[in-house]
């Protein structure tokens, strides 16, 4: 009898969304009706995107690909002897040599879109759990020497450098520490939280149960956007399976200390993605920013001293615990260490999940990487960094990505979301969504946002609508400047990003032309 | 219908007593009564309130500060439209004039056959198969109005 052939059939969001249950399902039907002997598994997705659905079949232990494929193509991939791996138009060859995937630094995403995503089994034998191990036969101040070492900063946004913010954390005495993570991934065109979530949860739980052994907190908390429904069951069943594992809970590995998990959904507010709202949040209330000092690191969740750290940071300390800061650190460039998970988004031909060290240009992720954008039209602008970060004009393409390269011309990389523009995009209206974004989402708090962006939408309006429009251009950057510095956190504080890289880099589409796109009938 | 709001009355004290002791209770006990009856009722602020001990306004606050709690019933379904930026560079403006024009209503409203109710979301991670749309809790990606259609055919 022939062995039985492993199929594995992404079950991430995104394969999903674009029909991967349904190949699943027509794969296990074809396989029954030709009596041959398969086993489905439903790994999370490799992140490349544009092959989703990207099947992928072991032969001679090694794993070979298939993609795009529809449910049209099952038939034909089985009569082409795809389980052995059989010439298909479909064919991809090796997985991890399509340059796309061969080019990348895969440290925090190593396991993603090879593993089943719940089984511990795989994940130990892929080296899973190695960084806890070694952390608990470290003393707290140990293990923040070395993610200090490692040089890694906050991947949610803000940089900063992760071993000093739990430094912080250790030295403040307290009964009960916290551990939180930011999983509320609010920007448009990041994914990132979210395949970690849903393709390797283990490791955002070796790394949260790491920060907790590392500070002395014994209880953490995964803020999970209520968008990401799939997120939120994986990681429930990875907590109770890892529980049941020895993994996590009183006696962790048998190391005797203890870590507590547990999952709070989320209620769709964006600005809950800013820490001192997050914690307003998870303690019951709304979602309304806090005024700083204190810092969360010393009077956080419940007044106690708490780390709060975004997906991707805390998912990245297991490898760092595992091969040392050393190993991190010799990725990267300047002050930016180790690798950017980069989230291709928007137009672009070949969308999906870049980690890769820093200093790569943003032209070279764009074209390289992206291949231009999906409706094969020139690239206009791209905008970095989420939501509240600036329009990039193609003139800035051979910018490094690296923090500080961004930074000295108002750009950010934040996140490491990059959405896509062809020539098409209209950046006036642009401009105008970043204000009517940040008028939804304000907190409410403070002045300059709440009343300011509801008023930038209205002065943004009056100059597409050619009122009085050089007075009003003026007005427009006054009102950024106010919201900028008299914001109290970084919506209102940043939201007029996009606003100003409009008008510097794209002026000619921040000015009065309504009346002429009425006539044409693009606006009502 | 008296016997109903009492039932319903009782489904959300106990759900509230249920998680009141939990650290942060209040959007956990709001999650579980809108997973259990589709939305927030104006009936539970009261009683959650006095299952916390907090003031009726402090739990009013809440439940209208996040965008995910409703306070009126929904359509059997939810079709959740993503407006952001990555969504915008494939057409998500296109896609929500069709979608309003399709189902005659606006954001925040249901149809008149009480199938479907629209609401905006701003990103549902699914960024690199823009536009998206979420029914429910399952996502589409590359979405069409011809691929929308069929969808909403078979709701």
């Amino acid at each position: 009898m022939a062995s039985k052939h492993r199929i594995f059939v992404p079950s991430d969001t995104t394969a999903r969304s674009v029909g991967a249950d349904q190949v699943a399902a027509a794969i296990a039907d074809e396989a029954s009706r030709r009596g041959a002997d398969v086993e489905i598994v439903r790994n999370g997705s490799r992140g490349l995107y544009w092959l989703e659905p990207l099947v992928e079949v072991e032969v001679a232990g090694k794993r070979l690909a298939y993609g795009p494929v529809g449910v049209e193509d099952v038939a034909s991939l089985f009569d082409a002897g795809f389980l052995t791996g059989g010439a298909h138009p479909r064919a991809l060859g090796e997985t991890e040599s399509i340059p796309y995937l061969a080019k990348q630094n895969r440290l925090t995403f190593a396991r993603v879109g090879v593993i089943d995503p719940l089984s511990i089994e795989d994940y130990r034998a892929h080296g899973g759990f190695r960084g806890l191990e070694n952390a608990a036969k470290l003393d707290g101040a140990e293990i923040v020497r070395i993610v200090t070492e490692s040089g890694l900063r906050g991947r949610g946004g803000a940089a900063f450098p992760t071993g000093i913010k739990w430094n912080t954390v250790l030295n403040a005495p307290a009964e009960q520490k916290y551990v939180v993570c930011n999983a509320d991934e609010g920007d448009s065109g990041t994914f990132a939280d979210r395949m970690i979530m849903e393709s390797d949860p283990y490791t955002l739980i070796e790394g949260m149960t790491i920060a907790g052994l590392a500070v002395g907190a014994t209880l953490g908390y995964v803020y999970i956007r209520a968008e990401y429904p799939q997120a939120i069951r994986t990681m429930r069943e990875a907590i109770a399976r890892a529980e049941a594992a020895g993994c996590l809970g009183t006696n962790v590995l048998g190391s005797g200390r203890a870590f507590h998990l547990e999952v709070r959904e989320a209620a769709g507010a964006y600005i809950c993605g800013e820490e001192t709202s997050l914690l307003e949040s998870l303690e019951g209330k709304r979602g309304m920013v806090r005024y700083r000092p204190p810092l969360p690191a010393i009077k956080g969740l419940f007044g106690k001293p708490t780390i709060v750290n975004n997906v991707i940071s805390l998912a990245t300390v297991p490898i760092i615990l595992d091969k040392g800061a050393e190993f991190y650190k010799n990725f990267g460039v300047g002050r930016s260490r180790g690798t950017l998970t980069v989230q291709l988004a928007g137009n672009v031909k070949r969308g999906g999940l870049v980690e890769i060290a820093f200093g790569l240009t943003l032209r070279e992720l764009l074209e390289d990487f992206g291949g231009g954008t999906a409706t094969g039209r020139p690239i206009r602008a791209v905008q970095a960094g989420g939501p509240l970060g600036a329009y990039i004009h193609p003139s800035k393409f051979d910018t490094p990505v690296d923090y500080e390269a961004f930074a000295a011309f108002g750009a950010m990389i934040g996140h490491g979301g990059i959405v896509v523009f062809d020539d098409t995009v209209d950046l006036g209206q642009q401009a105008r969504f970043a204000m009517e974004f940040c008028a939804i989402e304000s907190c409410g708090k403070c002045t300059p946002c709440r009343i300011g962006a509801v008023r930038g939408v209205e002065v943004i309006d009056r100059i597409l609508d050619g009122v009085n429009e050089a007075a009003n251009l003026t007005l427009l950057r006054e009102l950024c400047d106010t919201m900028v510095a008299g914001s109290l956190c970084a919506l209102g504080g940043m939201a007029p990003y996009p606003v100003l890289s409009i008008l510097d880099h794209f002026p000619e589409d921040l000015r009065a032309r309504n009346a002429q796109r009425r006539a044409v009938g693009e606006v009502a | 219908m008296e016997q109903q709001s009492t039932t319903t009355e009782a489904t959300i004290r106990a759900l509230a007593e249920a998680n009141a002791g939990r650290p942060g209770a209040l959007l956990p006990i709001l999650h579980a009564i809108q997973d259990e009856l589709g939305y927030v009722p104006e009936a539970a602020v009261p009683i959650v309130a006095n299952v916390l001990n907090l003031s009726r306004a402090e739990v009013h606050g809440v439940v209208t500060f996040y965008h995910f709690f409703r306070t009126r019933p929904p359509g059997r379904h939810t079709l959740y439209l993503c407006r952001a930026e990555a969504c915008q560079s494939m057409g998500a403006r296109e896609l929500e004039r069709y979608v309003k024009d399709k189902l005659q209503i606006d954001f925040h409203e249901t149809t008149a056959d009480g199938r479907f109710s629209l609401e905006p979301v701003y990103c549902l991670g699914n960024c690199a198969c823009s536009p998206a749309v979420m029914i429910d809790e399952d996502v589409h990606g590359r979405m069409t109005p011809q691929r929308l259609d069929a969808l909403l055919g078979q709701g």
